[in-house]
């Protein structure tokens, strides 16, 4: 069983998009959107959903009024600027409180309660192309990654289940933990990027990324007719760190008419953009190698 | 203190004849066995599941407290590696797809490489 | 004044809007990056570098010798990045948080604050406008105690005036929150593609719980749909300003190029939005807003 991750470092390259269009291609497989924070896929696969659970991730503090002296050593303590004073106590922002339990430890009187804080939920739901497992935080919720874990993990349990052979995830933007997370025990990450200073940028740091927590890649570069000299620094870059590039993909309307009537871009009447995609969908499966 | 003729398997239910867990952070529980009297106990691992993070840590504590010389598993993580060698427990990985009871066995019958290092990337 | 350029969606213009922003401000202004992760401000400002300075915050570091693992400071610790097994203390300081509490609650006062880089902090100046940057080494896995290091400069930077337009970073989980939770005004920026409208959606669920006067910017306006219109419309969030999709934008920014200056027309759209943001940013009219 193999797990492929589309990752981007720079956000609006169009990963979502073109993960839309692998699931579709590719056979046997558990599709899986990591990208809890904001997550996409759902636009273009209309899932229906199948089982949904609740997250409970960390805990906050709830100050009790009536036991509170007003003190204020809580206030104090607390590193993440959380509680403030309130009437003739004090109280604690939920938004900045960071689930450390300090106030709690140290409040003379007790009076601070610390319940597990609800952070979102997930869901495993059936689409067009297969089971797709997802999640979605609460706004403002913490995005530790471990969400991410738990969706890996439920996806390849159902891949395990269902005899597939592929588990193949939408990620998320950026290099912080969410996706570290997603990198955990994936065989193969893809990263879309575009020939831009901020897509190549953001494509090296990401890149240096996967090289620490040593995971393969190759590279897509998408709209690469917006700048001939960016595609080719993105080129050279990969030619030097021995990147394959696995398609040059041209800035296309195409994707955006497909994600505006609900389908990916390869469910429209064949194109050079889906065609090229197929090939490119062809050269991921052949790098990320056959399942174990 | 360790004890030599004591072992833990992580396990998706408390007897020999459940499957290894393949996970040690959020695994099941784990089977401790007694290798001489093959008389087992099962520690449940609920207080690591929940955890945010640093579930591997805990599942690290517990198995040190049943005061085991080894941990047979699927995979382990690198900071839980390093907590059950920093415990001087020793690590037996990609163990999953077996009963416990095979697993210990294979380990009785000398069959099970130690390992050197997590063979699973952390986060 | 500090205005916040966020987003729900990755790509949709945050970096471009700010950039071009700062470049047509009046009177004193700093660009400010906490895109810590993937910050790509400076490509587009390109300050000239006047300082920099490694960032970290505080872990546990224990004096063994003071220790008789009584485990209260693994007891405590919410993230396991202080552990107590038997005669043995194991830190993880990549997990800790830097609450402090371990420090605070050891009887024995045998740990003492440590440090863990979080990666770095710069500052310059580009033509009229002030830099201030952070950058999260790769492999650091948390975006807020850097963002607050940056944030700390910042208003250091402020304190004889000026005003502030800071990049943050995509989506609406904590390291969103965190940047924009000390602004006076929140700009989020959208593309009217159906991802744009679902994530921008997100962000307004996010952020309209902080209480700030909000405003929306639609990006590549004239591709997708109108259901970002109906949306804003809905929640009364005023629509401060439209950039029209169009290559030679997408082309001038693949180049590096701070659109506001490409042409008059695109100029005065950045300085009617910056006439816009003012407006609402005034006690007032900032209260009528935020009950909208």
């Amino acid at each position: 069983m193999r797990e492929i991750i589309i990752i981007s470092g720079k956000g609006g390259t169009g990963k979502t998009s073109l993960t839309g269009a692998f699931a579709h291609l590719a056979t046997t497989k558990i599709i899986c959107d990591l990208d809890v924070d904001a997550p996409d896929l759902h636009l273009l696969l209309q899932p229906t959903i199948g089982r949904r659970e609740e997250f409970y991730s960390g805990h906050e503090a709830v100050i009790e009024g009536e036991t509170c002296d007003g003190c204020g050593l809580c206030a104090s303590l607390c590193q993440f600027g959380a509680i403030r004073q309130h009437e003739a106590g004090f109280v604690v922002d939920p938004v900045r409180c960071e689930g450390c339990k300090v106030c709690v430890a140290f409040c003379p009187t007790a009076a601070i309660r610390f319940p597990e804080r609800h952070c979102g939920r997930w869901y495993v739901s059936s689409t067009r192309f297969g089971p797709l497992v997802h999640a979605q935080l609460f706004p403002g919720a913490e995005n530790s990654g471990r969400l991410v874990m738990v969706l890996k993990q439920q996806a390849r349990e159902l891949a395990q289940a269902r005899g597939a052979d592929l588990v193949l995830c939408d990620g998320a933007p950026g290099i912080g933990c969410p996706v570290i997370s997603s990198l955990s025990g994936a065989h193969l990450a893809v990263v879309v990027t575009e020939p831009t200073p901020s897509g190549r940028h953001d494509l090296e740091r990401v890149a240096a990324l996967c090289r620490h927590f040593q995971t393969a890649l190759g590279v897509i570069i998408n709209k690469h007719d917006l700048n001939d000299d960016e595609t080719a620094r993105i080129e050279a870059f990969c030619h030097d760190e021995n990147y394959p590039v696995l398609a040059r993909l041209p800035h296309d309307p195409l994707v955006t008419r497909a994600m505006v009537q609900g389908l990916v871009v390869t469910e429209l009447p064949e194109s050079d953009f889906s065609q090229e995609l197929g090939q490119a969908w062809s050269r991921i499966e052949a790098l990320a190698g056959p399942g174990r | 203190m360790s004890n030599m003729s004591r072992i833990a398997v992580t396990s998706e239910g408390p007897s020999l004849d459940d499957l290894v867990d393949p996970r040690f952070g959020r695994a099941a529980g784990f089977v401790v066995v007694d290798l001489e009297t093959m008389h087992t106990q099962y520690i449940d691992n609920g207080q690591s599941q929940v955890l945010a993070q640093g579930a591997g840590i805990q599942a690290a504590g517990l198995v040190a407290q049943a005061g085991v010389s080894c941990l047979l598993t699927g995979s382990v993580g690198p900071k839980a590696f390093k907590a059950l060698c920093a415990v001087g427990i020793k690590v037996g990985q990609n163990l999953e797809g077996l009963t416990v009871r095979s697993a210990v066995e294979r380990y009785k019958n000398g069959q099970i490489e130690i390992a050197p290092a997590a063979n699973r990337s952390g986060r | 004044m500090i205005v916040a350029v966020a987003s729900g969606k990755g790509g949709t213009g945050k970096t471009t809007v700010a950039a071009s922003l700062a470049s047509i401000w009046h009177g004193p202004v700093l660009g400010v990056d906490l895109d810590v992760e993937e910050p790509n401000l400076h490509l587009f400002l390109q300050p000239v570098i006047a300082g920099s300075e490694a960032a970290y915050m505080t872990v546990p570091a224990l004096a063994e010798s003071k220790c008789t693992y009584c485990g209260a400071c693994s007891e405590l610790c919410q993230f396991k990045a202080i552990n107590v097994i038997g005669q043995i203390v194991l830190s993880f300081p990549e997990m800790c948080h830097g609450c402090g509490g371990c420090i605070a609650v050891c009887p024995e006062k045998a740990l003492s604050a440590g440090q863990r880089e979080l990666g770095e902090v710069r500052w310059g100046q580009a033509g009229g406008v002030g830099f201030l940057s952070g950058q999260l080494r790769i492999g650091e896995a948390m975006s807020p105690p850097l963002m607050r290091r940056v944030k700390a400069r910042l208003d250091q930077m402020l304190t004889n005036g000026g005003d502030a337009i800071i990049d943050a970073p995509p989506g609406v989980s904590c390291p969103a929150v965190n940047a924009v939770m000390d602004s006076d005004v929140i700009l989020l920026v959208t593309e009217p593609t159906p991802f744009g409208v679902y994530d921008f959606q997100l962000a307004w669920e996010a952020f309209v719980t902080l209480g700030k006067p909000l405003g929306a910017v639609i990006n590549r306006a004239g591709l997708g749909n109108d259901a970002i219109y109906r949306f804003c419309r809905e929640k009364g969030l005023p629509v401060l300003a439209e950039i029209p999709y169009d290559r030679a934008i997408a082309e001038a920014y693949s180049c590096g190029r701070v659109i506001a200056t490409l042409n008059p027309g695109i100029e005065a759209t950045f300085v009617t939005l910056r006439d816009k943001i003012r407006h609402l940013a005034q006690p007032g009219r900032s209260r009528e807003a935020a009950h909208a």
